[in-house]
């Protein structure tokens, strides 16, 4: 009888383990929720999402979470232009023209690029890219979104390349022996048959990319920037919504003003965003999956 | 030039392309790291490695960071390894195929995708205000426990599944309960699969910056923590203060801390392929 | 006494002495039954395996399960340590019984059942352990920690599965380093250890070569002067070396089910005697 105690306490206690996961998220929407609730008590909403001005902290406020969107999609722009081309080709490479060593060898070696500390890349975006680039083009100031994304798209180039590989790698050979044998060449192979086969994978892992370069703080932090304006262009300082937080974090802003508070509108606008792109990440994954079965 | 010699051309061009595309990424971060060593290795001595911050750069040094990065470890590791591990046994040997199940998973690879600083607003309003613990080593290392979590339940989840059910069926038949064959013969045989996947979990939370400045670390901390109630500081954090003043000096200490971050973070995870591959080894039943 | 009346007594004591003799038999015949199934169907959500069985086996004898592939041999077996449980969809209507006692009550204490029938399976699962710790291992479920007492009975056990002389020298060798003969012999020893009345065995020796099912076998028949073995087998050579009664399965029915010499001499249904003579299986 104590044996039988015994076990169901051990379950229980294994249960509530699992259950504190469960409640991070909902203790990550309460804490949002309710924060941003209050918030939009004191700034509307229509405000919120209009006004093309962030300036919390300065005395004239205004509260537009538009130029901070703006810093955040054109640093992610920049970063996918660069690890999408590049990390797509390196999962063709691997999965059509390299050896089996050759891949075991570099798979993990890419990964690394991934496992590096992000306030290192931010060092690195403003010590050595940002002069380098400012070679190229005089005008750019010390800080800009271009070098923060690129550095943003090196980082996230394992992403796209190894959950491409892996999709790729799940497409059956019949598919492919049937290209080669009416006499494709491997690159008309990879890209006009498996690619296409494996195309739930790869978007899949696109989007993935895409949430977390968006969730990227200290690579733009450091080397964006801290200027909000609502600006496309990559020679310019822009501030993203992670950067802004840290900001304000660091600084002296009290808790519970109407600027503290801002950090949380400002984070849940980025659950919004990162939430919605891993669901259809995740959809898309789950719903084309079936494809071989 | 026929069509198909064309499409071989492209095909061996790609091929340059494709060599290209892999190394460069590679290359880049040789590049960098090349540049950080350049710059920072001087800086590193003993004095650097034991005095605290300064307003002057040639005075400040890395003590307090380290300490701080330590104890955040240690308390990281002791708050999520039992959680995680025992986490993920509910999901692989209690819970299976049921709803709950189904939503436990889903949320976990939710979870996975937050970006980290969430988990520092997170860790802000419960840990440091409500839970009162104020920005100490324990609000910070409960919140960066969160954040591994799903990695370190992941990678449990494997190992378990990795270990052949006729273990667990033999176990059964000689009379074992269900607890009894996890403890004696589950947990022991996927061991060096979990300690994997909890280092490179920790490495992660030893490189992690953000979740840490929202819950109030603080770069300007005269002093290495005594008790997990105490304030502290980071490496991450000291490189972000260090990074974003304009005197030279500075630049050259945050890349001389750097250098130990990158030590610290390397020498984990090639600890961690080493157990990987020594577990491997042993699972060939 | 006169002629005729000699003729008579030695008749009278004739018969007197036969009679005897057949009661004898008749009271050495009457073994406890150790294990009883009565009216057994078992189901898979809705594939039914086994249809309505009926069976006795006494102690100290061992019964062979012969039939071909996919008949419900083993799911047959696995009802009498309710190892089919753990099987997604398993249902099971009829009883079980074990000493007389049924085993699918609500009530039951199952660990403690498995410790009274232990199991033997196709193929050797030894732990990755050491020699040692796979034999103590079910000793230690049960929270004996005498040293001397542990160390005792797992020299018993390797010694009654005939594995002793080979490991004695080394018990910290972990048990995935012996041969495949070897390890079953372990992981019969184990079994042994926890002192069970039952063993059952489900294709013991389908995964080694000949000689160690050779020695298997002698091991089997040694230890059924203490043990109610029952053996599911592909071999019917084997059935017929080392069981005493041998029961022919075929699509989830008990076909026939009798002493091992009659069912092999002289089948009484003609399914037992095309599958006994290799036409079929």
């Amino acid at each position: 009888m104590m044996q039988k105690a015994k076990e169901l306490i051990i379950e229980k206690i294994l249960f509530f383990s699992s259950f504190l996961t469960i409640l991070t998220t909902v203790g990550i929407i309460l804490v949002l929720l309710l924060e941003a609730v209050s918030f939009f008590g004191e700034v509307s909403i229509g405000d919120f999402l209009t006004d093309t001005q962030w300036t919390p902290l300065f005395s004239e406020k205004h509260f537009g979470i538009l130029p901070l969107l703006s810093g955040t999609l054109l640093t992610t722009l920049i970063a996918i232009v660069i690890a999408l081309p590049i990390g797509l080709s390196i999962a063709a490479y691997l999965s059509e023209y390299a050896s089996s060593k050759f891949r075991r060898t570099v798979k993990p070696l890419l990964e690394l690029l991934a496992a590096v500390p992000t306030i290192v890349y931010g060092f690195f975006a403003l010590t050595v890219v940002t002069p380098f680039l400012q070679k190229l083009f005089p005008e750019m100031g010390g800080f800009n979104a271009l070098s923060a994304g690129i550095v943003m798209g090196i980082m996230i180039i394992p992403f796209i390349s190894s959950f491409s590989e892996d999709a790729l790698s799940a497409v059956p050979n019949s598919l492919r022996e049937g290209a080669y044998g009416m006499g494709s060449t491997r690159l008309q192979t990879v890209f006009k048959v498996t690619m296409p086969a494996a195309s739930s994978g790869i978007v899949s892992s696109v989007i993935l990319a895409i949430s977390r370069a968006i969730g990227e703080t200290m690579i733009v932090t450091v080397a964006a920037g801290q200027m909000p304006g609502l600006t496309f262009n990559p020679f310019e300082p822009v501030q993203t919504i992670t950067a802004y937080i840290v900001q304000v974090s660091s600084g002296d802003v009290p808790f519970g003003s109407t600027e503290h508070k801002t950090i949380f509108a400002a984070g849940i606008t980025l659950f919004v965003f990162t939430f919605i792109l891993n669901s259809i990440s995740f959809w898309i994954k789950k719903k084309y999956h079936q494809k071989y079965e | 030039m026929s069509k198909s010699n064309k499409a071989r051309g492209k095909d061996k061009a790609f091929a340059v392309w494709g060599i290209s595309c892999t190394m460069i990424g590679l290359i880049l971060l040789a590049i960098f790291v090349g540049n950080i060593v350049y710059d920072g290795i001087t800086r590193i001595d003993w004095s650097f490695l034991t005095s605290l911050p300064s307003r002057k750069p040639e005075k400040a040094g890395s003590y307090t960071a380290m300490m701080g990065t330590v104890w955040i470890l240690v308390c990281t590791a002791i708050t999520a390894f039992p959680i995680g591990v025992a986490a993920a046994i509910y999901l692989e040997e209690y819970a299976k195929k049921s709803r709950l199940a189904n939503l436990l998973e889903i949320n976990i690879s939710n979870l996975a995708g937050v970006p980290s600083i969430i988990y520092g607003l997170l860790g802000l309003e419960v840990f440091v205000r409500i839970m009162d613990l104020g920005a100490s080593v324990l609000a910070g290392s409960f919140t960066l426990a969160l954040l591994i979590l799903p990695i370190i339940i992941v990678a449990t989840r494997e190992s378990i599944r990795a270990v052949p059910s006729s273990i667990k069926e033999a176990s059964l038949a000689m009379g074992a309960t269900k607890w009894q064959t996890i403890w004696n013969q589950t947990l022991p045989a996927s061991f060096g699969g979990i300690l994997t996947g909890v280092i490179i979990a920790l490495s992660r939370a030893v490189g992690e910056t953000a979740p840490l400045i929202v819950i109030g670390a603080l770069a300007y901390v005269p002093f290495a923590p005594e008790t997990p109630m105490d304030e502290f500081s980071v490496l991450p954090i000291q490189i972000f203060n260090w990074a974003s003043r304009p005197q030279h000096g500075f630049a050259q200490n945050a890349a001389a801390a750097i250098i130990i971050l990158l030590v610290i973070t390397f020498v984990m995870n090639g600890i961690a392929v080493y157990f990987r591959n020594r577990w491997q080894k042993k699972m060939k039943w | 006494m006169a002629k005729e009346d000699e003729m008579v007594v030695a008749e009278v004591v004739n018969k007197i002495q036969e009679s005897m003799i057949t009661l004898v038999e008749d009271v050495v015949e009457a073994k406890e039954t150790k294990l009883e199934a009565s009216n057994i169907e078992v189901f898979y959500g809705h594939f039914q395996a086994i249809k309505n069985i009926q069976m006795k086996m006494p102690s100290n004898s061992v019964t062979a399960f012969i039939g071909p592939s996919g008949c419900g041999k083993s799911t047959f077996l696995r009802l009498f340590n309710r190892m089919n449980d753990y099987v997604d969809g398993f249902s099971m209507k009829g009883e079980i019984k074990l000493n007389g006692e049924k085993i699918y009550r609500n009530k039951i204490n199952v660990e403690e059942l498995r410790k009274e029938v232990g199991m033997v399976f196709q193929k050797p699962n030894p732990f990755p352990k050491s020699i040692f710790e796979n034999v103590a291992y079910g000793l230690k479920i049960q929270g004996i920690k005498d040293k001397k007492l542990i160390a005792a009975r797992v020299e018993t056990a390797l010694k009654q599965a005939d594995l002793w002389e080979e490991v004695k020298d080394d018990l910290k060798k972990s048990a995935l380093a012996l041969s495949g003969g070897q390890q079953q012999r372990l992981c019969i020893a184990r079994t042994l250890a926890v002192e069970p009345s039952v063993i059952l065995m489900d294709e013991p020796t389908s995964a080694l070569d000949p000689i160690s099912t050779a020695k298997i076998e002698e091991l089997i028949f040694q230890l059924k002067e203490k043990y109610t073995i029952v053996i599911v087998t592909h071999n019917m050579q084997q059935a017929s070396r080392i069981s005493d009664y041998t029961a022919f399965f075929y699509m989830g029915e008990l076909i026939e089910h009798g002493k091992t010499k009659e069912i092999f001499t002289n089948p009484k249904h003609e399914r037992t005697e095309n599958y006994i003579s290799g036409r079929f299986g």
